[in-house]
C-alpha cells in the first residue's frame, strides 16, 4: 500500500476530504461532476478500498467520467490526489547515495531496451530527484520536468538502445523481420519516460506548494480547452483528432433542433383526409411538416499567421458537418479573398497540411503579406454576395485585428443585408477587443460577434447558432 | 387494472446483483469463459455488480465489448437478453407490441361475446409480444441485458432506454406496471457513431475499452488459436501495433488480430517474413489504400 493510502484509510475524514478535493480539481479542469456521480465514486473507494492503486483509478474513472476525452486530464489529477508514494524516491530516503547522470542514463537504456514499465518509473522518480531540483538547495523551490529531461537527455539513447539490442540478437544469429518495428517502439517508450517524469515533478511540486493549486496551474488541459491562439504546434494534432467526435455531436445536436423546428401545427387536412380511414374520427393528427430544404453555409476565414490555427479547427469541423447543409462555401483571406471550398473537400486525408494548402494554392495575398479586412471584406461583398439565397448564412471567422487599415464596416453591411444571418466568431479574449488596432466593435455592431477561444466554446456556440 | 405478474414490492433500483465477490473473481471466472479482462475491465464490471449501475461501454469497434457481456452472462448462469439497436428501432421492437393478428382472429372467433368482454380478453397477457426490454425485468431469473451498438439507435429511444433503467419498470396502459422483482446485470455499447445523451450517460458507470497492451492482447491471442507458437504470436501482435500507431483509414482491432493468427496458423508460417506478411496483410488491413500505406511504411516493396 502506497503510504499517501495508509495514511488516508486511518482516518475516514481524511479520505473524504482528499476526494472532494479530487472532484473539485476535476471540475476546475472542465469535467462536469454532479453530486450523484460524487456519491457514486465514495461508493466506489468503500468496495474498491486503496490497496490497489490502478484499482482504484479505474473504479474513479468509472464513477466520475463520462467519455474518453477528458481521460488525460483526470489521469493528471488523479496522479496529485492520490499519488504513487510520498517524498523522495525509496532509495534516496534510505540514505544510498543518489545516482549521478550517467549512472541513470545507463539504467534508462537497459530499461528502455527491455521495455521495463516499472523500471521507467522508479528511473523517472530517482532523476527528477537527482537532476530536477532548482532553487538555492536542490529543490528548495520546486522541481522541473524540463531541467530533468534537458540534462537526461533521454533521445539521445535511441541509438545506443538500438545497437545493443542488435549486438544480442547477433549472439542468436538470426535476423527477424520484426526488427524494422523496434526503432519505433523505442521512441514511444521515450515518450513514454517523458510522461512519467512530468507525473513525478508535479507531484513533488504538489508537495511544497499544496495539491490544490498545482491542480489548478501544471494539469495540461484537455484539447478542447486549450486556446487556440496560443495553441503549440504539438497540440494542433491533437485538437485535430477532436474534429470527428465533435462533428458527430454536433449533428445529433441539429438533428434535435432540426425536429423540434419540424414539430409544427396541426395539419387539418391532411388529418380529416387520414380521419376517413377510421370512420371519419380523427385519432392520429398529421402535423404540418416544415419544408426539407436544408440551409446553405458560407464560411469566411482569416487565414493569417497566429489566427491560422482557429481557422483551420473551423473549417474542418464545417466540412465534417457538411451534409447538413445543401451547401457549403468556403472563403480564405488574408488581405485578398479566395474560394477554398475545393481545397477543403479534396484534402480531407491531410488536415495537418490544409493551412500549407490554402497558402500555396488559393490566392490569399496581394503585394504584402498582412491582414487588411477592409479590402478583403470589399472583395467579399462585391464578388459574392450576389450569390447568396435568402438561405444563406455566413461566419465570419477572425480577430478583427485591422493592422491599422479602413475596417470596410459598409461592405460587411452590405454582406448581412443580401445573407439570411450573419455571425463573426472571435478567436480573442474579450477584454483584448478594442485593444490596439482591433476593430472589434466596429464589426460588432454591424453583425453579432461571439468571443470562440477554446473547441468547446465553438462547439458550444455553432452548436447554438448554426442554422437548421 | 390488474397487473401481469406480482409487483416487487419495494425493489430498490439500485440494488447490487451480487454476481461476483471480489476483482479477482471476475478476473478469475472470466478468463475461465475464455474473456481476458484488463484491469480497469474486472474492476468496473465488479463495480457496476456492486453498485448495480448499468455499465456504458465505448470504444473501438472489435475490442470485444459484446463480448464482455456474454462472458458476464455465462459466468453469472444468467440469461442473455440482447437488444440490437439500429436505425428505425422503435418502442415496438424494443418494449412490447400487441400480437394484432391474433387479436383479430380472436375478435372474428368470438362473435356472440359482448365487446367488453372480447376486450378484456384481447388485451391480455396471451396477446403480447415481450421485446428485449420487457423481457428483461420480467420473472426472478438471473439476466444479463445486453443493449449492443446503442449510438446507432435514434435519440428517441434513448428516453425510453432511461425510463426503463431508471425505475426498471414498465407501464403497459392496458394492463399495468410491471416492475423488475430482480434486476438485471445491464451493458451498454457505443461504437460513438453519435455521441450519447448526458442524461444517458449519467444513469451509468463508464467504461472505455481501448486496444489492450501487448502482453495481454499475446494472452488473448494465444487462448483464441491454439497451437500458434508464442514468438509468432508476440511477432504478430507488434506488427498489429506497428500498425495502429500509422494514419489508417481503419486501424486494425483485437478481432483482426486474432484472424490474422489464425491465417497465420493455417499457412503453416512458423516465423513472420517479409513474403507471409504481404501475401496476408489483407486480413489484417480492411481497404486497399491502408494495405498500400502499410506496405511502404513496413518496406515490404523492397524485394
Ligand atoms: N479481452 C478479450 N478476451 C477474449 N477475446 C477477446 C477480447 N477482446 C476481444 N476479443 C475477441 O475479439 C472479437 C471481437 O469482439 P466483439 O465482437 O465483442 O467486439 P466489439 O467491441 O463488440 O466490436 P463491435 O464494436 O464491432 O461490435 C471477439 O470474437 C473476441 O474473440
Ligand atoms: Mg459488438
Amino acid at each position: 500500500m502506497s503510504p499517501a493510502a495508509s495514511e488516508n484509510s486511518a482516518s475516514g475524514s481524511g479520505l473524504a476530504e482528499r476526494l472532494t478535493g479530487f472532484v473539485r480539481a476535476l471540475r476546475a479542469q472542465g469535467v462536469r461532476v454532479g453530486t450523484g456521480e460524487s456519491v457514486d465514486a465514495g461508493l466506489a473507494v468503500e468496495v474498491l478500498g486503496l490497496a490497489d492503486r490502478e484499482r482504484l483509478r479505474a473504479g474513479l474513472a468509472a464513477t466520475l467520467l463520462h467519455q474518453e476525452g477528458q481521460r488525460a486530464v483526470f489521469d493528471q489529477v488523479f496522479d496529485l490526489y492520490f499519488p504513487r508514494t510520498v517524498g523522495a524516491p525509496d532509495s534516496v530516503t534510505e540514505g544510498q547515495v543518489s545516482p549521478g547522470r550517467e549512472e541513470l542514463r545507463d539504467r534508462l537504456a537497459a530499461a528502455l531496451a527491455a521495455g521495463d514499465g516499472a523500471g521507467l518509473e522508479q528511473i523517472a522518480a530517482e532523476a527528477v530527484d537527482a537532476l530536477g531540483g532548482y532553487g538555492s538547495a536542490s529543490g528548495s523551490d520546486g522541481w522541473s520536468a524540463y531541467q530533468t529531461l534537458d540534462r537526461l537527455r533521454p533521445q539521445t539513447l535511441l541509438a545506443r538502445v538500438l545497437a545493443a539490442l542488435r549486438a544480442e540478437a547477433g549472439e542468436t544469429g538470426s535476423e527477424a523481420f520484426t526488427d524494422r518495428l523496434t526503432a519505433d517502439e523505442i521512441r514511444r517508450r521515450i515518450e513514454r519516460f517523458r510522461g512519467l517524469v512530468a507525473t513525478e515533478a508535479r507531484r513533488r511540486v504538489a508537495e511544497r506548494r499544496g495539491t490544490d493549486e498545482i491542480a489548478r496551474r501544471a494539469v495540461l488541459p484537455s484539447a478542447d480547452r486549450v486556446d487556440f491562439l496560443v495553441a503549440h504546434s504539438s497540440r494542433l494534432a491533437e485538437l485535430h483528432r477532436t474534429v470527428g467526435p465533435l462533428a458527430r455531436k454536433l449533428a445529433t445536436r441539429l438533428a434535435a433542433r432540426r425536429r423540434r423546428a419540424a414539430r409544427g401545427s396541426i395539419d387539418l387536412r391532411r388529418t380529416v383526409r387520414r380521419s376517413l380511414s377510421t370512420g371519419g374520427v380523427p385519432m392520429r393528427p398529421v402535423l404540418r411538416r416544415r419544408r426539407p430544404v436544408r440551409p446553405e453555409l458560407v464560411l469566411l476565414c482569416d487565414v493569417s499567421g497566429s489566427v491560422a490555427g482557429f481557422a483551420q479547427f473551423t473549417m474542418l469541423l464545417i466540412q465534417a458537418l457538411h451534409d447538413q447543409f445543401s451547401k457549403v462555401r468556403v472563403f480564405a483571406f488574408v488581405n485578398c479573398v479566395d474560394e477554398v471550398t475545393d481545397l477543403l473537400s479534396r484534402g480531407r486525408a491531410d488536415p495537418a497540411g490544409l493551412g500549407g494548402r490554402i497558402l500555396t494554392e488559393a490566392t490569399v495575398t496581394r503585394w504584402h503579406d498582412s491582414s487588411d479586412y477592409g479590402t478583403a471584406l470589399g472583395e467579399f461583398a462585391d464578388r459574392y454576395a450576389h450569390t447568396f439565397t435568402p438561405r444563406t448564412c455566413v461566419f465570419v471567422l477572425g480577430d478583427a485585428r485591422t493592422n491599422r487599415t479602413p475596417p470596410g464596416a459598409a461592405a460587411l453591411r452590405t454582406v448581412r443585408d443580401r445573407a439570411r444571418r450573419v455571425y463573426w466568431l472571435n478567436p480573442e479574449r474579450r477584454a483584448l477587443w478594442d485593444t490596439g488596432d482591433s476593430a472589434a466593435s466596429v464589426y460588432a455592431d454591424v453583425v453579432d460577434m461571439y468571443e470562440c477561444r477554446t473547441v468547446r466554446q465553438l462547439g458550444a456556440i455553432v452548436g447554438r447558432l448554426l442554422p437548421v | 387494472m390488474g397487473t401481469i405478474e406480482d409487483l416487487a414490492e419495494d425493489m430498490d433500483v439500485t440494488a447490487p446483483t451480487g454476481y461476483f465477490a471480489s476483482v479477482d473473481e471476475v478476473a478469475d471466472r472470466l478468463a475461465e469463459a475464455g474473456y481476458l479482462a484488463s484491469p480497469a475491465v474486472a474492476t468496473t464490471v465488479f463495480l457496476a455488480d456492486r453498485l448495480g449501475k448499468p455499465l456504458l461501454v465505448e470504444g473501438p469497434a472489435g475490442v470485444g465489448k459484446t463480448e464482455l457481456a456474454k462472458a458476464v452472462a455465462e459466468v453469472a448462469g444468467a440469461r442473455l437478453v440482447r437488444l440490437q439497436c439500429y436505425e428505425g428501432v422503435d418502442e415496438a421492437r424494443a418494449l412490447y407490441e400487441w400480437n394484432h393478428a391474433k387479436q383479430l382472429l380472436r375478435i372474428t372467433a368470438g362473435r356472440e361475446e359482448s365487446w367488453d368482454e372480447t376486450r378484456t380478453d384481447i388485451f391480455s397477457e396471451e396477446f403480447l409480444l415481450p421485446r428485449p426490454l420487457l423481457t428483461a425485468i420480467r420473472g426472478a431469473d438471473p439476466k444479463v441485458l445486453l443493449i449492443d451498438e446503442t449510438d446507432k439507435a435514434d435519440v428517441e429511444v434513448e428516453g425510453l432506454l432511461l425510463e426503463v433503467l431508471s425505475d426498471f419498470q414498465v407501464t403497459v396502459p392496458e394492463l399495468g406496471t410491471v416492475k423488475a422483482s430482480r434486476r438485471p446485470f445491464v451493458v451498454l455499447t457505443s461504437n460513438a457513431a453519435r455521441e450519447l445523451s448526458e442524461a444517458l450517460r449519467r444513469r451509468c458507470l463508464f467504461l472505455h475499452i481501448g486496444f489492450p497492451d501487448a502482453e495481454l492482447e499475446q494472452r488473448i491471442v494465444r487462448l483464441k488459436v491454439p497451437g500458434l507458437d508464442a514468438t509468432l504470436a508476440a511477432s504478430v501482435v507488434r506488427v498489429v501495433g506497428a500498425l495502429r500507431a500509422m494514419d489508417l483509414r481503419k486501424v486494425p482491432s483485437v478481432a483482426e488480430t486474432v484472424d490474422w493468427a489464425r491465417t497465420l496458423l493455417a499457412l503453416g508460417a512458423d516465423t513472420l517474413d517479409e513474403t507471409v506478411v504481404r501475401q496476408s496483410l489483407g486480413v489484417v488491413l480492411k481497404h486497399q489504400e491502408d494495405v498500400l500505406k502499410a506496405t511502404a511504411q513496413l518496406d515490404l516493396d523492397a524485394v
